[in-house]
């Protein structure tokens, strides 16, 4: 669809879209009997436990495990050697990194990385065979900051896995250089009135999910196996699953669990392919339920980052260049999401001249993870900081001038092509006209401001709908429900067919049930399982037709579907009383047997998001501690199809980033390993350090949806960290560069201006 | 011919061109006869790339039409949390 084509949605007076109905889920999660990942069991059940290495970078030089072995009760202990496939059989990078980060092979290359495994009766003495399992170490020096492990002398992590993007003589630790942009930099610095440079750092931070990963494994003698895990797609964990175990896909069947948060965390496998290998092994089931501090040592949190940015600007506020390097390390393995950073972190401005630069590197740290808009946050905190910095020393509205920049539909975005309709500048008006924006503000009190973007995404999807015969409708999609997709889905179903939102019930199926669906991630699933899902029911709509037409004798074609019945098409199609959907599901049998609506696509012609974020915040100058006073999202979502979940991830993506400004960081001590493993340590926000989060929904209808949809899971954690940092800088009266902004680090700058 | 916008880093492979053209009507040709015209381009194709055809991100879908005056960018493969 070209971009300038007329939203289908345009118009359209929705009856379910757009009302907030209870959610389906909401009782079971309330009272209990939602089934999460460690909820699950099976009878004659083990416990399966990780071994992990104490070690930053070590090589493995063997691993005993006879004792461990001898122990009662033990009943599996599996090392690398137990999965089928070694590094050297998998011809897919990604695929060898993910077996190498389950389970480590000749080294171990971060604290918390995985050496092996065991089964048992019980915790207690699974814990016990733990202890008894004696391998064989080589320290090796380690690195953990992302500039250290850019130097030429930098220990080094892996050989040989730099790629050609990357310039000869760098350390093998840099995996990938990425750059884009258009125009002439040093011209469009050359024409600025005033020049920022300065230079940022991110610490990693991670999802802060507050389910830990569990699963349950189970496999026969026959190699039939069962996996039910919480994870963010279950079809990925099969595909991947198998391709490590050498399985068929067939033979391995994925349920997912209800989820406790997953934030693009749970996008990958860490313990289900160790259960799967102890369940092999022992043939028992095998359930795994990671610690907190395994959660925190050994999942995936996301980059830390260090970043450089410059920005000119004319007098009258007119950008005139944009630069940025960004450097982010995504532990152990090559990957980070510097790419996006780089991509997204001018998006918002509609610039003659941009260059971003991104270096992939890696580090002694666990494997990074997706987290909500990987990479973009980080890459949006430096610019929008800079931006912020070049207002103030102009004298400038920090909304004006956003909105004299601001990409517009037709714009030649940073990263390379034109937007379509985009939502940027209602964004930025709707913020201008909030009474938030000129409420006044205290001593020590200061307002930030930021735009933040995110691209959004489709991919493979596969939904079938079932009419029943008492005319109510089940809906199987094979995406975990992280943000209410079961709720958005029963009533894009319930729009399309016409009948009310509580004859409609939407299942997350499992992996044997529907075709491949993508994981649940690039805020993907409102739009593109949405697609399928309306798609689905017109085919459903397309056979209850023909069913009338059959009954009333008369063509299909002349048959339409109004307000959830078959209709003559017009007074020359025959008097006919309509039928309802439920008539017409009673005498399926008669008129040609069940009636079903499927769709399978794999979606593109995602529309991108964009948001402004405004936040109040209060620095207390003898400690250096922030207080959030105020805070107001306004984000394009297309259609807000339920709003009360929309306004919940743009509270949600607030929130983390909020956590991501001020307080969480991991931290590392000399030897190498984290020191702060727990949720007393790594300092997520609760509800007593917020503010009520405001919101403000802002559609602009994607062309690419029937409805308008856009992805809004994402694009909230944005600007956050830009908008807190701003907001902090100007309440403590010196700029702040560094996250988070705990109250040392607030106080130490406050101390360094005061000279 | 169709006009492909190609980003900076993987200009290198094109002779520091940042706009390369092909001869293609989908998708699938587009990215086949990229790679063919210039080879330091495919390890990136391998490694997954997206394209952004009038406005809109593909990822797979090899038989999207790809018109003479449409608007190609390449990028590399768009994912996300």
């Amino acid at each position: 669809m070209a971009r300038d084509d007329k939203p289908e949605a345009e118009g359209r007076v929705f009856k379910i879209v757009g009302t907030r109905p209870i959610r389906p889920d909401g009782i079971d999660k309330v009272t209990g009997r939602a089934r999460f990942g460690a909820d699950m069991s099976a009878p004659g059940m083990l416990v399966g436990l990780v071994l992990r290495s104490p070690h930053a970078h070590a090589r493995i030089r063997g691993i005993g495990t006879a004792r461990a072995e001898a122990l009662t009760g033990v009943k599996a202990v599996i090392t690398r050697a137990d999965f089928a496939l070694d590094s050297g059989d998998i011809d897919d990078d990604d695929l060898r990194d993910i077996l190498h980060n389950v389970m480590a092979h000749d080294k171990a290359l971060y604290d918390g990385h995985a050496v092996a495994a065991v089964a048992a009766v019980s915790a207690p003495v699974a814990r016990r065979a733990l202890a008894l399992i004696e391998v064989d170490y080589e320290v090796l020096p380690h690195v953990i900051d992302v500039d250290e492990a850019m130097k030429p002398d930098a220990p080094v992590l892996h050989q040989g896995r730099s790629d050609e993007t990357v310039p000869a003589g760098m350390s093998a630790n840099v995996m990938h250089r990425f750059e884009f942009g258009h125009g002439d930099v040093e011209a469009g610095f050359a024409e600025a009135d005033v020049v920022i440079e300065r230079s940022f750092r991110t610490a990693a931070t991670h999802q802060g999910y507050i389910e830990p990963h569990a699963c349950l494994a189970s496999m026969g003698p026959d190699g039939q196996a069962d996996l039910w895990c919480c994870t963010q797609g279950h079809y990925m964990v099969r595909n991947t699953c198998a391709g490590l175990l050498g399985l068929d896909a067939s033979q391995l069947k994925v349920t997912a669990s209800e989820i406790g948060g997953g934030f693009g965390g749970k996008t990958t496998v860490f313990l289900e392919p160790v259960a799967l290998a102890l369940a092999r092994k022992s043939g028992r089931p095998v359930k795994m339920v990671m610690s907190r501090d395994e959660v925190l040592r050994a999942s995936g949190p996301t980059s830390s980052t260090s970043i450089d940015v410059k920005i000119g600007m004319k007098r009258d506020g007119a950008i005139t260049a944009g630069w940025a390097e960004l450097r982010y390390q995504g532990g152990a393995f090559p990957g980070s999401p510097v790419q996006f950073g780089a991509m997204s972190c001018f998006a918002a401005y509609d610039l003659k001249n941009v260059q971003a630069i991104g270096w992939d590197v890696v580090a002694n740290r666990p494997k990074q993870a997706a987290y909500r808009a990987p990479g973009a946050p980080m890459g949006a905190y430096a610019v929008e900081s800079v931006v912020d910095e070049l207002c103030e020393k102009l004298g400038l509205d920090r909304l004006e001038v956003r909105l004299k920049n601001a990409s517009r539909d037709g714009t030649k975005a940073a990263y390379g092509p034109r937007f379509g309709r985009i939502g940027l500048t209602a964004t930025l008006e709707a913020a201008k006209a909030h009474p938030h924006y000129t409420a006044p503000l205290g001593p020590n009190q200061g307002r930030g401001v930021a735009c933040g973007f995110w691209f959004n995404f489709g991919g493979d999807t596969c939904v079938t709908l079932n009419v029943n015969a008492d005319g109510t409708v089940g809906l199987s999609e094979g995406n975990p429900d992280i943000g209410g997709s079961r709720a958005a889905m029963t009533m894009m179903a319930a729009e399309e067919l016409g009948i009310p939102y509580e004859r409609v019930r939407t299942t997350i199926a499992d992996t044997s049930a529907l075709g491949q669906n993508e994981v649940t991630d690039g805020s993907r699933v409102t739009f593109a399982v949405g697609l399928a899902t309306i798609k689905a029911a017109r085919a459903a709509i397309t056979v209850m037709c023909a069913r009338a037409a059959k009954i009333w004798g008369i063509d299909e074609d002349a048959v339409v579907w109004e307000d959830g019945h078959a209709k003559p098409a017009g007074p020359n199609a025959g008097q006919f009383p309509p039928m309802s959907l439920a008539e017409i599901a009673a005498l399926y049998a008669n008129t040609g047997g069940p009636i079903a609506g499927h769709h399978e696509v794999t979606a593109e012609g995602a529309g991108v998001s964009f948001a402004t974020h405004l936040v109040d915040a209060e620095v207390d100058p003898e400690t250096g501690a922030v207080t959030i006073l105020r805070y107001t999202v306004f984000q394009d979502a297309g259609k807000a199809v339920h709003p009360a979940y929309v306004e919940g991830q743009f509270q949600g993506g607030a929130v983390q980033g909020i956590g991501w400004a001020l307080n969480e960081e991991y931290i590392y001590g000399a030897d190498g390993r984290l020191q702060n493993p727990g949720f007393l340590d790594y300092r997520i926000p609760v509800a007593s350090d917020l503010p009520m989060i405001d919101t403000v929904i802002i559609e602009v209808a994607n062309p690419g949806h029937p409805y308008g949809v856009r992805g809004v899971g994402e694009t909230s954690i944005v600007p956050p960290l830009a908008a807190v940092a701003n907001a902090v800088s100007a309440a403590a009266g010196v700029r702040l560069t560094q996250l988070p902004m705990s109250p040392p680090k607030v106080l130490a700058a406050i101390d360094a201006a005061r000279g | 011919m169709v006009r492909v916008a190609i980003w900076g880093s993987l200009r290198a492979a094109t002779g520091g061109r940042a706009e390369v053209e092909v001869e293609a009507g989908n998708l699938r040709e587009l990215l086949d006869r990229l790679a063919e015209a210039h080879p330091g381009i495919r390890p990136q194709i391998d490694r997954g790339v997206s394209v952004v055809i009038d406005g809109l991100v593909y990822n797979d879908s090899w038989f999207t039409p790809v018109r003479p005056d449409s608007e190609v960018v390449l990028l590399p493969r768009i994912v996300g949390g």
